[in-house]
């Protein structure tokens, strides 16, 4: 192997090394402002897998970014204001100007109901740098297209048009069908879409992006809409009335066709959520069974099993885009195919 | 209790899952290495999908647990 390899390998070993001790370390400041309670991990585990008002990079001063909020109420219309202001000098949470912080929601000091809350939060942050990512890779890798007609990709195109030809030739258009061209659109964007979230949510400091039930619903509802609107007869009378099975049958076929229309985006949904909110929960609580023993020697086993479980966590979100978009094409595919009853029914 | 003892079968159905895929993969490949690739692949993508179903389990273990 060549020398530049060799010492690119290294270089890299060094940034995970770092990486997953920087990671350690974050949650060592966590917990060392208040040293005098006992270490509680499922505070910790839970605030970094959840959305917050706040983006907290590391302790002090300039370590948190006070993202700001945008609330709607129909007394006082739209107010924003900066997040800042709901924190005092010892990082308590007060109120401020007639609304108060409570686990994350917001209410009206006075009445106490809850408030529209439109706020600019970590997790509606990291959406807008994915979209950000998105456009810039693509606009870049469009140009690379146009401008090496013909010839051998380079750059950025060389990285993602492999991808993206793999998603058209061995997700979509095997499972669409012959009108797959009208919805490659949707299911590549979805598919970079969730590899991007995920992978983002997997550096130091970053938010739960694609863990999060609502961006995932917002996705799955996305298919749904998809597939029910682009739905022809002949996916429609499958539903509705099975054809080939004898009567009493159908009646009984006819309310679990139903529920399965709704139940393949919830499972669509709830698939990514899991599996994207429990691999970072694995990896949460295996950083804090380091603080729970308090031990270097429990630190340095821990931090090798958690850059393992990093590397599996790529993976998973790799295979979690790709199921995603594999489920959305053949549930699309489904609502499109052209039956030709004299074949089978 | 009830928490430690679900999550302790949700890796027992998980680790029974992914066992029998395995094998399969491997036997499959046993049986023709040229398609070894494909079945790597297969095997990967099932995998993930048990791993995601003894999450299920997990998340709700936690969610007792955590009260």
């Amino acid at each position: 192997m060549s020398a530049v390899y060799k010492r690119i390998k290294l270089i890299l070993l060094v940034i995970a090394l770092m990486a997953t001790s920087g990671l350690v370390q974050s949650a060592q400041a966590a917990e060392g402002a208040d040293s005098t309670k006992a270490f509680n991990a499922s505070e910790v585990i839970l605030h970094h897998v959840l959305d917050d008002h706040i983006w907290h990079f590391f302790d002090g001063h300039y370590g948190t970014w006070y993202l700001p909020i945008i609330v709607y109420t129909k007394e006082r219309g739209l107010e924003s204001f900066s997040s800042h202001h709901f924190y005092n000098e010892n990082h308590e949470v007060v109120p401020y100007n007639g609304y108060k912080l409570e686990h994350n929601h917001i209410y009206l000091e006075a009445t106490g109901e809850q408030v529209l809350d439109l706020s600019i939060t970590k997790n509606v942050a990291t959406l807008f740098i994915n979209a950000i990512i998105l456009l810039l890779v693509f606009t870049a890798v469009a140009r690379g297209y146009k401008k090496n007609a013909g010839k051998a990709p380079k750059g950025i195109q060389a990285l993602i048009e492999p991808i993206i030809v793999f998603v058209r030739d061995e997700v979509v258009k095997p499972n669409v069908g012959p009108k797959y061209e009208k919805f490659l659109p949707y299911l590549l964007t979805l598919f970079f879409f969730i590899l991007f979230g995920n992978l983002l949510g997997l550096l130091p400091g970053a938010s739960n992006l694609t863990g999060n039930i609502a961006v995932t619903a917002t996705l799955a509802i996305g298919t749904f809409l998809i597939t029910n609107l682009s739905g022809n007869a002949s996916y429609w009378g499958h539903i509705f009335w099975t054809p080939g099975v004898p009567l009493p049958l159908r009646l009984i076929i006819l309310p679990v066709e139903i529920l399965g229309i709704f139940t393949k985006p919830i499972s669509l949904a709830v698939r990514l959520f899991v599996a994207i909110t429990a691999g970072h929960i694995v990896l949460l609580s295996l950083i804090c069974l380091v603080f729970v023993f308090g031990s270097v020697y429990v630190g340095i086993g821990s931090s090798l099993i958690v850059m393992f479980i990093n590397l599996i966590e790529l993976l998973v979100a790799g295979i979690q885009a790709y199921v995603f978009t594999l489920f959305s094409s053949l549930y699309i595919g489904m609502a499109v195919a052209e039956h030709h009853h004299d074949d089978h029914h | 209790m009830g928490a430690g003892i679900g999550a302790g079968l949700v890796a027992i159905g998980a680790g029974l899952g992914i066992g029998k895929i395995g094998a399969a993969a491997m036997e499959g490949m046993a049986r023709q290495p040229e398609a070894s690739g494909k079945i790597q692949g297969a095997m990967l993508v099932i995998a993930a999908l048990i791993e995601v179903a003894a999450l299920f389990g997990l998340v709700i273990c936690l969610l007792i647990s955590l009260g």
